[in-house]
């Protein structure tokens, strides 16, 4: 019945909503921040354990929506081993791929989350966590960042 | 309609142009009736002859159209007074909703009689807009705001500690009707007369029962009854506040500007009485007039009716979802309004709504506009079914088994 929704809820999406991976608080970080998205109640804790330019381990914890914790899980997946600048490079071509669709080359895994495009009301589940990796990377404050505004 | 039969359900959901379409290529089943209703054909062909034909700004005009107008808007009012058993038209005033209608009160009645510790007494399960309104003006006062709590999952009111709530410092008690996220009613008549005896006014939020249930506000007892004209077939825009006339005669003007004054001076204005000194400005007034031909067609369908069809309705879902696994109910199990709050194990609400959407079904995820309850529920949110007279028994049964779609897909 569901057909349409397997772009949405693509099997990588369900299998890291359900168990999601670096799920836990990571003791040794160098820096963390908050993602909240408070209307819907999506709230996460990303942290990272940040050596030189390169993240030596990424984890997250919190509660939300099926999209927005496999996108935390993938995330954490992904950033282990890259540069600040690599992360920063991938925040903006997922948040491309997001809101058109297009995949580039170089997303790997991460391009089970082109089929979000098509549920602009989505989106901003899917970025919370790369939102909060971004602002953890940047050394943001203490505020927490969201992604229930106009910018995503 | 025949007197002493039932409704032709089947035939009153023709009324209704937009429930024949599909989304997602499956026919439309519309379970979001709390957030918003509907509209009848009788209410957008009222809506369409006042613009194609009457439409002029009311009270001042002299000319054929404004006299039309202003006899149509006035006319509105009445028939309002009387859906809701008001003695008097003038104690029914025309605001954009509820929310307005909550506030007017906290700006004028609030404004004028708090005092420095005097309490604000409302319950764990109001909406925000019976919140917010008064933790301005307590912010303004220095008034405090109390609660009468909930007791867990089914929403009801712990009225056991109602007496010790209703101290002398209570001056106001405003509680919901019936609750948006739970389908709890409340017993107002019987809470009202409790405050009335200890001299405490009393505002009810009747927004998700004007439409569903008869409202007769002089045998509720209360001072103050809000309600929305959308969520009972009328347009959006247009909302209520139905004020004991002694109450609203008394009270300070809401805002200030035309159609409000009897006579203005540089330095000194009169006020017209209530109601139109709560009225500044230009009104809505296509607004009163689709909400009139809203609350004539619900009359003729008869709100008992309504009522009975809705409550079926909920308890048919409530029993058909309880008997699956995995699944966390909310509201009260008998007594309930139209409406079924619910979360499965392990799903989040707004991934439910995204698949039932597809299934055709609109519900609504989140948190109802209810966080304070929600948190004290534990909960982030909760997905909702919310019913009205055009929603059948079959819909109900094509609901419940995307519901179980919904189970196999995440447990895949």
């Amino acid at each position: 019945m569901f057909d349409d929704l397997n772009d949405l809820y693509q099997q990588v999406i369900l299998d890291h909503c359900k168990r999601p991976r670096n799920f836990h608080e990571l003791l040794q970080a160098t820096c963390s921040a908050q993602g909240n998205n408070p209307l819907c109640g999506d709230n996460y804790k990303v942290f990272a354990r940040v050596e030189g330019e390169v993240i030596q381990e990424m984890t997250f914890t919190g509660s939300g929506c099926c999209i927005s914790k496999a996108s935390g899980s993938l995330l954490t997946e992904f950033a282990k081993g890259k540069t600040r600048n690599e992360l920063e490079r991938m925040f903006e071509e997922v948040r491309e791929m997001m809101t058109t669709g297009k995949v580039a080359e170089d997303v790997g895994k991460l391009a089970v989350f082109a089929g979000v495009h098509k549920y602009p009301a989505r989106v901003k589940c899917a970025m919370l966590a790369w939102h909060a990796a971004k602002a953890a990377l940047q050394g943001a404050g203490a505020e927490p960042v969201t992604t229930e505004s106009e910018e995503i | 309609m025949k007197p002493g039969q039932p409704p032709p359900w089947s035939e009153l959901r023709k009324d209704f142009p937009i429930l024949d379409q599909s989304v997602h290529g499956k026919p439309l089943i519309y379970f979001d009736n709390a957030a918003t209703s509907q509209k009848p054909r009788a209410v957008i062909d009222a809506l369409v002859r006042y613009y194609e034909r009457d439409n002029a700004n009311v009270h001042r005009g002299i000319h054929e159209l404004s006299m039309r107008a202003t006899t149509a808007f006035e006319a509105a009012r009445a028939r309002t007074a009387r859906f809701i058993n008001a003695r008097s038209a003038d104690e029914i005033v025309w605001t954009r909703g509820t929310s307005e209608a909550i506030n007017l009160v906290a700006n004028t009645w609030g404004a004028k009689h708090l005092q420095p510790g005097d309490v604000i007494l409302l319950t764990e399960a109001e909406h925000h807009s019976n919140i917010v309104p008064w933790q301005l003006l307590a912010q303004k006062t220095g008034a405090k705001i109390a609660y009468i709590p909930v007791t867990g999952d089914e929403g009801t009111l712990d009225l056991f500690t109602l007496d010790s709530l209703l101290t002398s410092q209570v001056k106001l008690l405003s509680l919901v009707h019936i609750s948006n996220s739970m389908g709890v009613v409340n017993p107002v008549a019987d809470l009202c007369a409790r405050a009335r005896q200890r001299g405490i006014v009393t505002l009810v939020d009747g927004a998700q029962s004007a439409g569903h249930k008869p409202v007769d506000v002089q045998a509720m007892g209360c001072d103050f009854f809000a309600f929305s004209g959308h969520k009972i077939c009328g347009p959006t825009g247009i909302g209520v506040l139905y004020g004991r006339q002694e109450i609203l005669d008394q009270l300070p003007p809401y805002q200030g500007g035309g159609e409000m004054i009897l006579t203005v001076g540089y330095d000194k204005t009169e006020f017209k009485p209530a109601p139109h000194r709560f009225e500044a400005g230009t009104p809505d007034i296509s607004g009163p007039i689709g909400l009139q031909a809203a609350m004539d067609y619900l009359d003729a369908i008869g709100r008992e009716n309504i009522w009975q069809h809705d409550q079926e309705l909920a308890h048919y879902a409530y029993e058909q979802l309880a008997a699956l696994k995995d699944i966390r109910l909310f509201g009260p199990k008998t007594g309930r309004a139209g409406l079924v709050s619910f979360l499965l194990k392990d799903v989040h609400a707004h991934d439910v709504v995204t698949l039932a959407d597809q299934g055709g079904v609109a519900l609504r995820g989140g948190h109802h506009c209810t966080q304070p309850l929600m948190h004290k529920l534990g909960v982030e949110s909760t997905a909702r079914a919310s019913f009205y007279f055009y929603n059948t028994r079959e819909e109900v049964d094509r609901f419940v088994e995307v519901v179980r779609e919904i189970q196999r897909f995440f447990a895949q």
